[in-house]
């Protein structure tokens, strides 16, 4: 579920990455107060466990195929959610630098899709609330299927939201939506049932590790309504500022707007509809579609999207084809003369 | 199982790369991070259809492949392994943009354009990321992060994490290679013992999170993390970072590959 650097705009990635900050400066601030040093050893060397189990194969009964941890729910579980989302996005730091997971811009969406929902909102309020009347381990199970499922289905109505805003896909919201969603019940499912299991070994084993952070109240007194709403404030004043600097060179910003805005009726069952046959067309008929489409749409397409698309005519294409094989000649050539300079520069010093 | 293999041995080689001393390794590492953000904004801010544009970055991985004195082939694996995924959502613009342009005289669809220019995209800002962990090393790129004024907390708990990643994947690789010789054919882990396996390494982890802490206690560890000396930035790293920066700007705002092909042209015509 990784967001990755290609498929974002500058404007939702730093968005999110402002938002992604405050969460966490705020959750460093929360940890201070019962966090002593001790603590920061058992952070680090539990991203380094999450980050190695999610390599292991768990064999799904019935379907001959294997799935795998993510460790959201669990870090906030093990952890509590403060810790358990730095922990998460050091981890999400490391794969994006050291192993191309997700990238550098698209970091703040990652931890926030990964980690904000799964801790800030799974954990509080459904597996608290699941928990609320003690541990055992049928509420164990229960609150970790329900937290694991609805904090994963957040986290990926979220990418298909930052993806569509960020306009460098075709894909249309109720496609993407229909693709995403149903995929992330059944790693949802998948990722409850190995929490649970984990979750409830640990317990028995050492019921103080659980026991420990479930007591040290995930909130205390501090209202939500508070985060929530400074946090809407925060993306909108960012989002807004940001988009207003990039609105001199709008790349695909308006036209997702547009794109979403005008596919924002998909939210009723008749859009669902709608999108679903759309695609049992698309599928059936796929070589009359292309005249279809441009037949209804052209004029459609050509008054919306034509001043975004650069003019292309037979003399600047061909420039284009020239120059772009021009510049990777040269960058080919710069590099050559590069590594000459440093073979050289090796042998003179040896 | 390859997976944690090539895992350990990924990790093992950047850190090992990290450690050379080469022409771009001693650049300060505050540089490089705010050279390779420079670099990863421009190439997101360009738009869907933007291939040609996007061509001159490709001289600052190849320079610095040269200069870092670093192997292509292993670092170009990574971007491999990785790119399934881009190509996974794009390839599906081809389908849903079916909108036909001319270019050089072949007509193509607009949703190929796209999904060339994801791919590009996702290419050129995973070897930016791939380079950086290349040519600095941990602690130094850490020593950046806290000058760029991210929390104390925050680095240390990374540094730890970074630390214990080969550890634990070691663990985790010897757990499963004991399971699978007992259990030959199992494709993966056995419902039953889903919670024991992996609950087992929670309590490793647990255990050897106390003793760690023990021993950063011994040594004097107080909630401080030391990153030895660095020496300030020089006027080299300005440079580098300047020089980088404008360059990527420039080929941001100019569309280096049509200008030169129009001078190209028009020199031949003349």
């Amino acid at each position: 579920m990784h967001m990755a650097d290609a498929l974002i705009s500058p404007v939702v990635g730093g968005t999110m990455l402002i938002a992604a900050a405050g969460v966490a400066a705020y959750s460093i601030k929360k940890t201070q107060f019962d966090l002593d040093e001790k603590k920061i050893p058992l952070m680090g060397v539990m991203g380094a466990f999450v980050f190695a189990a999610q390599m292991i194969n768990f064999s799904i009964p019935g379907t001959g195929s294997s799935g795998h941890l993510g460790g959201g729910m669990l870090l906030a579980i093990l952890l509590g959610p403060y810790a358990g989302f730095l922990t998460l996005a050091s981890i999400l730091l490391i794969q994006a630098l050291f192993f191309g997971d997700g990238g550098l811009l698209a970091f703040g969406c990652n931890v926030f899709n990964l980690g904000f929902y799964t801790c800030f909102i799974a954990y509080p309020f459904i597996y608290k609330w699941f928990t609320r009347k003690g541990i055992n381990s049928k509420r164990i199970f229960g609150a970790s299927m329900a937290s694991a499922i609805i904090g994963l289905q957040m986290g990926a109505f979220s990418v298909v939201l930052e993806t569509l805003l960020s306009g460098k896909t075709e894909l249309p919201f109720g496609t993407f939506v229909l693709m995403m969603q149903p995929i992330h019940l059944a790693i949802g499912a998948v990722e409850g049932l190995v929490t649970s299991a984990v979750v409830s070994f640990v317990w028995k084993a050492r019921p103080e590790i659980i026991e420990k952070t479930a007591a040290g109240k995930a909130f205390g007194n501090i209202s939500m309504k508070k985060v929530l709403s400074g946090l809407l404030i925060a993306v909108v004043l960012v989002g807004g500022v940001l988009s207003w600097f990039a609105s001199s060179n709008p790349d695909g910003l308006e036209w997702s707007m547009f794109k979403t805005a005008g596919k924002a009726e998909l939210d009723t069952p008749g859009g669902i509809h709608e999108t679903l046959s759309d695609i049992q067309d698309r599928t059936t008929l796929l070589p009359d579609y292309d005249f279809k489409a441009n037949e209804e749409s052209d004029s459609e397409i050509k008054a919306t999207e034509e001043s975004e698309w650069p003019s292309v005519n037979p003399g600047t294409s061909v420039s284009g084809i020239v120059g772009g094989t021009l510049t990777l000649a040269l960058a080919a050539l710069m590099g050559l003369i590069a590594s000459m300079i440093k073979k050289w520069k090796r042998k003179a010093t040896a | 199982m390859y997976k944690m293999i090539d895992s350990i041995s990924h990790i093992r080689l950047l850190d090992e790369l990290a450690q050379k001393e080469s022409t771009i390794h001693k650049i300060h590492p505050l540089a490089k991070v705010l050279t390779t953000l420079v670099y990863l904004l421009t190439i997101a801010s360009f738009g869907r259809y933007e291939i040609g544009g996007l061509l001159p970055h490709i001289i600052y991985p190849i320079l610095i492949f040269a200069f870092g004195e670093l192997p292509v082939a292993p670092i170009l694996k990574r971007v491999l392994i990785v790119e399934p995924v881009i190509i996974g959502i794009g390839i599906l613009n081809p389908l849903f943009d079916r909108y036909m342009v001319a270019f050089g005289g072949i007509a193509i669809s607009r949703g190929w354009v796209t999904f060339l220019s994801i791919f590009t995209k996702c290419g050129l800002t995973i070897i930016a990321s791939l380079l950086l962990v290349a040519t600095t090393e941990i602690d130094k790129l850490a020593f950046a992060l806290r000058m760029l004024r991210i929390p104390k907390i925050f680095v240390l708990q990374l540094l730890l994490t970074y630390r214990y990643i080969s550890v634990l994947l070691e663990e985790v690789y010897k757990m499963q290679r004991a399971y699978f010789l007992r259990a030959p054919g199992h494709k993966g882990i056995h419902r039953h013992v889903w919670g024991s396996f992996a609950g087992h390494l929670v309590l490793r982890t647990f255990e050897r999170a106390q003793r760690v802490y023990q021993s950063m206690s011994l040594r004097g560890f107080n909630g401080e993390y030391n990153t030895g000396t660095i020496p300030n930035i020089a006027i080299r790293d300005v440079v580098y970072m300047a020089g980088w920066s404008l360059f990527f700007i420039l080929a941001r705002i100019f569309n280096i590959p049509n200008l030169l092909g129009s001078m190209f042209i028009g020199v031949i015509n003349r």
